[in-house]
């Protein structure tokens, strides 16, 4: 078993990273390498950033509101370069209407505020095998 | 895996990320995909930069990398950042200082519990960078101290950054690293002390043995872009002087000679380890030793000799 490797992407204009660090923190806690990527990422450096780490997952975070236009462009990027594997997680504030689209569109789970993150750890490790690289 | 080295020998940057995990994993995957890549690439340039934490490495290894593809090369990072003894995760942040670091292809590794500086599987990823064509390959070791002169070996060339104040006297390279650097950076130049650094590295140096390269000391601001173009001189300069004493080739058979002794080591413990085990010779000597019948070297003694022979077949 090697060590599930997840990028946490702070993608969007917001420059509020402390979500992204605490999850960045406990994720590592439990044993993932996590790639963090800094923030003001566009959809095409989150795309390169997560085939060029070869992650498992890609957890964006996202406090900008635009998460409709940016969360999707991410995921069609990563299909487009036979990463559609890739566990995609949305963090941040996500008004209820817009979970629907966003799981429509290839997002597995949108964590919101207050959410323990031993859930997401849970998630991720119920999610992702890594038993074979390839 | 035969389908994996081709794309990554056509320039596939997926099926290279894939094979750097592939190698980090390790197994018969990995060693299958060694052997499919043997005989290509030998051409990069391998550049090690090393230093004390928040030296400003990655941020150097960046600016330093933005300048060299600028100047027509094919760049490759791989950037090592340490495992936590206590989870086994890590938080490899070196993404961060390199910006979106546009036409480059960065991979951060994890050390993973391997001392010196770089992960296990940092030689192999140089190995696959350089079979995917990368012309320079930029190695960040984690921030180093005192003993991790691994870089050396992996690195045609070897950088040594520092900063001003870090001490009187230079204390961060006493030892071990002070001897490894081919080239020398004072980064942070615009901070005050940078000129005093920069002379007690000319001093020591100078009063070092004499040796047929004289690293030259340059001084940095990597988040101003400066003293940036003299650091890609003087690393084509050391490249040159390599090639030209001959020095080049021998540094290849080198590392292909280590690389068999770690091979010939590994494997033949895992053997060993599988043929006791087998046997129970193993598992009576953990049994032996844990009760404190028998000290340590004596069981290993007792159940090494009773595997000798039979094991070269497991």
């Amino acid at each position: 078993m090697r060590p599930i490797r997840v990028l946490v992407a702070k993608a969007g204009l917001d420059s509020h990273d402390r979500g992204a660090k605490v999850i960045a923190r406990a994720l590592r806690d439990a044993g993932m390498e996590v790639i963090y990527t800094g923030l003001h990422r566009t959809p095409e450096h989150v795309i390169q950033a997560a085939i060029q780490e070869d992650v498992d997952v890609v957890a964006i975070s996202l406090l900008s509101g635009a998460h409709l236009t940016v969360v999707p462009k991410i995921i069609a990027g990563l299909r487009a370069q036979d990463a559609g594997d890739m566990l995609v997680l949305l963090g941040g504030i996500v008004p209820d209407e817009d979970v629907g689209p966003l799981r429509q569109a290839g997002v597995a789970a949108v964590f919101g505020p207050g959410t323990d993150t031993a859930e997401v750890v849970d998630f991720i490790q119920g999610h992702v095998r890594t038993g074979s690289p390839a | 895996m035969s389908e994996l080295a081709e794309r990554l020998l056509a320039g596939d940057r997926r099926a290279l990320a894939r094979a750097i995990t592939v190698v980090e994993t390790g197994g018969a995957e990995r060693a299958d995909l060694l052997r499919r890549l043997h005989g290509h690439g030998g051409q990069a340039h391998v550049v090690g930069i090393t230093g004390a934490p928040g030296a400003g490495k990655s941020t150097l290894v960046a600016a330093l990398a933005g300048a060299l593809r600028d100047a027509g090369e094919r760049v490759g990072i791989l950037a090592v950042d340490p495992s936590s003894p206590f989870s086994g995760g890590a938080l490899l942040g070196d993404r961060v200082r390199m910006g979106t670091g546009e036409g480059l292809f960065i991979r951060s590794l994890a050390s993973r519990g391997h001392a010196g500086g770089l992960s296990r599987a940092t030689a192999d990823a140089v190995r696959l960078l350089d079979a995917a064509g990368f012309s320079v390959i930029v190695l960040e070791t984690v921030g180093a101290g005192q003993g991790e002169v691994e870089i050396m070996r992996l690195a045609h060339t070897t950088v040594v950054v520092t900063v001003p104040g870090l001490g009187d006297d230079v204390q961060a390279f006493k030892a071990g690293i002070m001897e490894i650097g081919d080239i020398f950076v004072v980064n942070k130049s615009d901070l005050p002390g940078a000129n005093i650094t920069a002379r007690d590295l000319t001093t020591m140096l100078m009063l070092a043995p004499p040796r047929p390269w004289s690293p030259p000391v340059i001084q940095t601001s990597a988040l101003k872009g400066e003293g940036l173009a003299q650091l890609v001189k003087a690393i084509g300069d050391h490249a040159r002087w390599l090639r030209e004493a001959g020095r080049w080739a021998g540094r290849a058979a080198e590392l292909a000679q280590r690389r068999f002794e770690e091979a010939f080591a590994e494997m033949g413990l895992r053997r060993l380890r599988a043929a006791a085990e087998a046997s129970g010779a193993w598992q009576a000597a953990m049994a032996a030793v844990a009760r404190g019948e028998l000290d340590p070297d004596a069981a290993a003694e007792q159940a090494l000799g009773s595997v000798s022979g039979a094991w070269t077949s497991v």
